[in-house]
């Protein structure tokens, strides 16, 4: 199945903006994080379709993984 | 007492007299300094129903015990006064430089009362005091004024200003310092305008002592680790600033978007912090003593300058439907120059695009040349230049802030405000804690007197369900109080990410010599919580005006990531009146107030 991601701040440095991912069926948000190479402890925020969720749950086609490192404030 | 300087000036500018008085040690262990003790000050000497813009009125410039002492980001100065906006009490904090070096000039707070005869400059070395005629100055902009008057000041004195929007007493105008740093909310530059004062000119040579510096080093070296570790305060704001937050609020679909008639705005990217820092950043700035240094400065064709902050980028990006990263840039360069509060300013255009899009402002209304339709981004700059200067009718209007210009054109429903002070860039819809947050504020719809969206989105210091209500209150509750201590005790709420109350406690008890623990933090926030609140409640500020825009609590989000929600303020409301003391009406009962020893 297919995947986007949505990366941001320093998460983009030699990944881009977003990308598209293909992953096997049943797969999980950590799962995606391991294909990118993105340590967990990098990740503050992480958004399924908008929304935090549990990056142990499984992914559907067609969903939108935004990944934030720490960052905030204003 | 360590760490305030134990003198109040207190200046008259009706007859341009001025003395030296001691600070009450008893008032500032209740109330801290900063926030708290300035709020004291106005409920003792300045009548809740004064006209803002009266003589009567005071305006109260407060640093707490821990400006312009070592510890982190402890720069920080209040502006205490009514507020011509809200009506409420107004406290409008800043950080860079002018409040630590009021502090070595030898005094905790200003106090100024009257009103000048003509306008005048009040400059202070150390124990020196002098009101000059500002004649020269009335009517420039803030870094004309700011180049002006150093010259006639002691070299690395400190200048604090307002621009010519507060000298036209628009209801948004702001206190400006250190040409950039802003103490934006509620209105206090008109205040100042009112008085006929333009600037306030401080240079000092002694520095507050310290009661056990071994102590304060210990825990000022563990809290600036603390700072260093945290990824928001360590990373995060050092690296791209506040505005990184457009992306992650915009991608949660909470984002307000055209007066927040939608929340997520297709073309974030381009306002967003990343493309900030790649296409426009010079260089990073940082206030006194600040180890996290988040300030921004950039340039934009031929126009360069502080910021912009996040909610600056929201405020004339997205609620105007502005996507030009340029144009917010210029936009935020003239509320600076022209001493405007960013967050006013913009929301009050975004309204005005409301009022023309459902036919309230007419095409023939409309200044030549320029137009309200959301996304038109030159001509939100050039609103932005008439608002400061009050030119023209619609610009005239907006300077009064967007609920006063949406009454007038029969529409007040189109001001995105909570007791008229705008509300900031975060959609209460699909962030519940927030939305009781700005019902309940205590200066209106403000994100810094509680700033939910550290749980709610960031996480810190544990996730909270954005779209849940359990257990809110109490947190809502917990970071009121919190925050009303940092406010007063001069350090920067953004401390906060990386300290808690223990560490706050710590710090205070090294500085001033008397211990304090994390519920004596919590409690003085109590207790300045509950007094801005019975100032209110005298005022007139019934707590039916506890709410929020109609659309917010009537209207849920059309679409993007939190489509169908709208604030449950309701549900909320009662558990938080009764978690503070108050009675169901919103009243503090009068065992809470003699609990915190609060006069009724």
């Amino acid at each position: 199945m297919e995947i986007k991601v949505k990366l941001f701040a320093t998460l983009r440095e030699n990944r881009g903006k977003e990308v598209s991912l293909e992953l096997k069926e049943g797969a999980t948000a950590e799962d995606a994080l391991k294909k990118l190479e993105i340590p967990k402890k990098e990740v503050a925020i992480l958004m399924i379709n908008g929304r935090d969720d549990d990056p142990g749950k499984e992914l559907k086609s067609g969903d939108l993984l935004s990944i934030f490192p720490p960052v905030g404030g204003g | 007492m360590h760490g305030y300087r134990g003198k109040i000036l207190r200046v008259n500018l009706t007859d341009h007299t001025w003395k030296v008085e001691d600070l009450d040690e008893k008032k500032a262990l209740s109330y801290i300094g900063g926030r708290g003790l300035g709020s004291k000050i106005m409920a003792e000497e300045v009548d809740p129903n004064v006209d803002a813009f009266s003589p009567e009125n005071k305006v109260i410039i407060a640093t707490g015990p821990l400006t312009g002492t070592p510890t982190p980001a402890g720069g920080r100065y209040m502006v205490v006064t009514k507020s011509p906006l809200s009506g409420t009490i107004a406290s409008s904090n800043s950080g860079g430089y002018w409040g630590s070096e009021l502090k070595f000039a030898g005094y905790d707070l200003i106090i100024l009362e009257g009103k000048s005869p003509k306008p005048v400059n009040v400059f202070i070395e150390d124990d020196k005091v002098e009101l000059r005629d500002a004649s020269h100055v009335w009517g420039k902009i803030v870094s004309e004024t700011t180049e002006a008057l150093a010259k006639e000041a002691p070299d690395k004195a400190k200048i604090l200003c307002i621009g010519p929007a507060g000298e036209k007493l628009s209801k948004i105008a702001a206190v400006m310092n250190d040409i950039n740093r802003a103490a934006g909310r509620s209105g206090v530059g008109a205040v100042l305008g009112s008085k006929n004062l333009k600037a306030i000119v401080v240079k000092g040579s002694s520095k507050p002592t310290i009661a056990n510096p071994d102590k304060l080093k210990e825990v000022t070296k563990a809290a600036r680790q603390n700072i260093k570790d945290n990824g928001v305060t360590g990373q995060g704001l050092p690296t791209y600033g506040t505005a990184v937050l457009v992306n992650i609020i915009n991608e949660g679909g909470v984002f307000p978007t055209n007066n927040f008639q939608t929340t997520y705005f297709d073309k974030a990217e381009n306002i967003s912090g990343e493309h900030l820092a790649e296409n426009f950043l010079i260089k990073r700035e940082s206030c006194f003593a600040c180890p996290i240094a988040c300030g921004r400065y950039a340039k934009a064709d031929d126009i360069e300058g502080g910021g912009p902050e996040y909610e600056t980028i929201w405020a004339f990006g997205a609620a105007c439907g502005v996507s030009d990263m340029k144009e917010v840039i210029k936009a935020n360069y003239w509320c600076n120059e022209l001493g405007l509060d960013t967050i006013s300013a913009g929301v009050t255009i975004a309204a005005a695009m409301e009022l023309y899009q459902r036919g309230k402002i007419k095409d023939n209304d409309i200044d030549e040349g320029l137009s309200l339709k959301f996304g038109d981004a030159k001509s939100m700059v050039e609103w932005t230049k008439k608002m400061g200067n009050r030119e023209g009718m619609i610009g005239d209007k907006m300077a009064e802030g967007s609920h006063r210009m949406g009454e007038h054109f029969g529409m007040p429903e189109v001001a995105m405000a909570v007791k008229k002070l705008e509300l900031p860039a975060y959609d209460p819809r699909g962030i519940q804690g927030q939305g009781l947050q700005y019902a309940t504020s205590n200066r209106g719809g403000c994100h810094v007197r509680g700033y939910m969206i550290s749980p709610e989105i960031l996480g810190l210091p544990q996730k909270l369900d954005r779209f849940a209500i359990d257990g809110k209150a109490e947190w809502v509750k917990i970071f009121q109080d919190l925050t009303a201590y940092i406010d007063s005790a001069g350090l920067c709420l953004f401390t906060s990410f990386a300290i808690d109350a223990k560490g706050y406690a710590d710090m205070i008890s090294a500085v001033i010599g008397q211990e304090f623990s994390d519920a004596d933090i919590l409690e003085a926030g109590d207790r300045i919580w509950n007094l801005e609140r019975n100032y209110n409640l005298k005022a007139g500020i019934d707590p039916s005006q506890d709410t929020l825009p109609k659309r917010l609590l009537e209207d849920p989000i059309p679409d993007g990531p939190s489509k169908g929600n709208k604030s449950r303020l309701s549900e909320m409301l009662p558990i938080y009146y009764n978690i503070r003391g108050w009675d169901e009406s919103g009243i503090p009962k009068p065992e809470t107030l003699q609990k915190l020893q609060v006069e009724a």
